[in-house]
């Protein structure tokens, strides 16, 4: 327990930070009335809603009104559509993390396993040609993987749409187009296009990892214990590759969601990337702000998740924790 | 006395980038049932290789590259894999020299136990863990049933190597490969897992061969010994015999290098130069650019074994007593 208190501590500095620097923003990119009254506005009009909106208290003052806003949920209103920013937000959210999750499916589920199997089997033409292939993975710029994939599924062969979500299917708030046919038809271009880079460096990962445990003594000393080899792979030495295997795929995860920009671009996603391109674009400076704050929480849940598994998976964490409270 | 293991004529090479080394060659020795065999030399010098190629576990780019290999009279350099496997960890075991690094950090030193008596004994799951449990009072760990559930960063070194050596006898083989099983751990804890091992095998009449470059460790705990120079064995024969009457100036060398706390000596005797290394072999006598009793014939010949009393030596010199007086 004490390990998740001293986890989480870490999560709300983090976030603190994280608004901090968020709500700085408003205050270098110019005067916020300048774009609400007219330009015909008095004097007297801009000193009015200055003071209406808080903006004559001091900085500090400013920013935990900001906090306690943001608390509540409320993080303004967008200058370039006049809504309240976390409605903005939870209506694009859905689409966001469901690409997100899919492509980290896709690249989890094929890289972790493909990288062990390239480890084990380090001759084969098949490992060396995976190899290859995960190079041209890593190297290649994902708006060009989209628009070849667009051309290839969509424009050549017709199999696939090229852009939007397709149906969606809600449910109070949340929409998903996990539930129909052309909903997940739609999601197959976008999440491929944004996973294969993760999958690429999942498996490289997977693979170097692999090898560095298979030199191991302890595996050394499996092998002269006489154990099956199968036990040996994956009993020892897969649990022994997963630790670092694990936070990478965290970590990448809070990359994917938060810079799914590109491919919500390419494939006209109706997601969060769209939003804030199309924010920064305008100067949306409080959708920014609290798209900032959501991807910092977001980096900060996933890395909790990752602390807990390692918990899981580590023994050895489990004591350190225990250690560090003690101390 | 019957062989157990019998060695004959082992060559094991390594395929260097550019050229074949020869790591051990020409290596004849065997092990008699409940025997402990002593195999001593410079770091280097072929200990290890000899052990692990017993074993079965030469890993590229090390491989046999001749000579014969039986155990209890079956040839089992030949055997398969499979074969082998099933003959490692129940008839031959190995004890490693860091215990810090044999054993899987990720699994309770009971799993461990259980995992390896039940690839090779037909016993179910609670009478596995039951002999896990006596394996590990008779290694002299306290409270064993709760240290069935210990990781092994929860044990200190010593404790360690204790479960090192549950997980060798846990089968009741019939040899134990023990390469350095001290080398890694505090002087004070060496004694105590020496003799520990040493009884073990006394009462179960398990065989070992004995790897260390440790001379008290040979005068404390073995039968017979051999020693290893560059890759060949210069001498073997009964500890006895060896520690006050040895024929090869090495291996004279070597026994004046153990220090005699009856004698008070400041200066411990060294033996000069360095053994060379097998990208680098000499011709003749390998020993010869070291030697205080070389001559022309010993750096163009390379000595054939004689047998002396109850012992085998490498030298031309051998038998001649005046020069081995004369040192």
């Amino acid at each position: 327990m004490g390990f998740v208190l001293g986890r989480l501590g870490q999560t709300v500095l983090v976030l603190l930070v994280a608004a901090f620097v968020s709500f700085s923003l408003f205050r270098y990119v110019g005067d916020p009335v300048n774009n609400m009254v007219g330009q015909t506005a008095s004097l007297a009009d801009r000193e009015a809603m200055r003071a209406a909106l808080g903006l004559d208290d001091p900085f500090v003052i400013q920013f935990f009104r900001f906090v306690g806003h943001a608390l509540q949920g409320d993080f303004g209103i967008s200058y370039r559509y006049g809504q309240p920013v976390s409605a903005l937000i939870a209506e694009r959210f859905p689409a966001t993390l469901e690409l997100a999750l899919i492509s980290m499916l896709i690249a989890t589920g094929l890289g972790v396993p493909l990288g062990v199997w390239t480890a084990l089997h380090r001759g084969h033409w098949l490992s060396q040609l995976l190899l290859a292939a995960s190079l041209i993975g890593v190297a290649l710029p994902t708006f060009l993987i989209g628009i070849a994939l667009i051309l290839t599924f969509s424009v050549w062969l017709g199999w696939l749409p090229s852009f939007g979500r397709g149906q969606v299917v809600s449910f109070g708030w949340w929409s998903t187009g996990l539930l129909s046919w052309s909903g997940i038809r739609a999601l197959v271009l976008p999440s491929v296009t944004l996973g294969v880079f993760q999958l690429a460096l999942i498996m490289r990962l997977a693979r170097a990892e692999m090898l560095e445990v298979m030199r191991a003594d302890f595996i050394r000393f499996a092998r002269a214990r006489g154990l099956r080899p199968r036990a040996i792979e994956y009993r020892h030495a897969l649990r022994n590759t997963l630790v670092p295997v694990v936070t990478m795929i965290g970590l990448q995860f809070g990359n994917v969601f938060a810079f799914s920009i590109i491919v919500e671009t390419v494939f006209q996603w109706p997601g969060l990337g769209l939003l804030v391109i199309q924010a920064i674009q305008f100067a949306d400076v409080p959708l920014l702000a609290a798209y900032l704050v959501l991807i910092a929480l977001c980096f900060a849940l996933i890395n909790l998740a990752v602390d807990l598994l390692y918990v899981a998976i580590d023994p050895r964490v489990k004591a350190a924790g225990l250690v560090g409270r003690a101390a | 006395m019957s062989a157990l293991l019998k060695v004959e004529s082992l060559r094991v090479e390594i395929a260097a980038r550019t050229r074949i080394l020869t790591a051990i060659d020409e290596v004849s020795f065997e092990i008699s049932e409940g025997e402990i065999l002593g195999v001593v030399g410079e770091s280097g010098a072929g200990k290890s290789v000899t052990g692990t190629a017993v074993l079965g576990l030469l890993e590229k780019p090390a491989y046999q590259a001749g000579g014969r290999i039986l155990f209890g009279g079956q040839r089992i350099d030949t055997l398969g894999e499979d074969a082998l496997r099933t003959l490692r960890g129940k008839e031959i075991a190995a004890v490693f020299q860091d215990p810090l690094t044999s054993l899987d950090p990720l699994m309770t030193i009971g799993d461990q136990l259980v995992e390896t008596i039940q690839t090779h004994l037909p016993l179910k799951a609670g009478e596995a863990l039951e002999r896990a449990g006596q394996l590990l009072a008779e290694v002299g760990i306290p409270a064993p049933r709760e240290r069935l559930r210990s990781y092994p960063h929860e044990l200190s070194g010593g404790m360690r190597q204790r479960v090192v050596l549950a997980l060798a006898f846990c089968c009741e083989p019939r040899l134990i490969i023990a390469d350095e099983p001290t080398t890694a751990l505090d002087v004070s804890i060496q004694a105590q897992i020496l003799d520990l091992l040493r009884r073990m095998c006394r009462e179960r009449g398990t065989a070992v061969m004995l790897v260390t470059h440790d001379m008290g460790v040979i005068a404390e705990a073995t039968d017979r010994v051999a020693v290893m120079y560059a890759g060949r064995i210069v001498e073997i024969g009964p500890t006895a015999t060896l520690l006050v009457g040895a024929s090869h100036p090495y291996t004279r060398g070597l026994m004046a290098s153990i220090p005699d706390m009856r004698r008070r000596e400041v200066e411990l005797t060294q033996i000069p130069g360095s053994m060379p290394r097998p990208d680098a072999p000499v011709s003749g006598c390998a020993f010869h650019p070291r030697c205080s009793i070389a001559e022309a014939r010993c750096s163009v010949e390379r000595p054939d074994d004689v047998v002396i009393g109850p012992s085998r030596v490498a030298c031309w010199f051998a038998g001649d007593t005046s020069r081995s007086v004369a040192r």
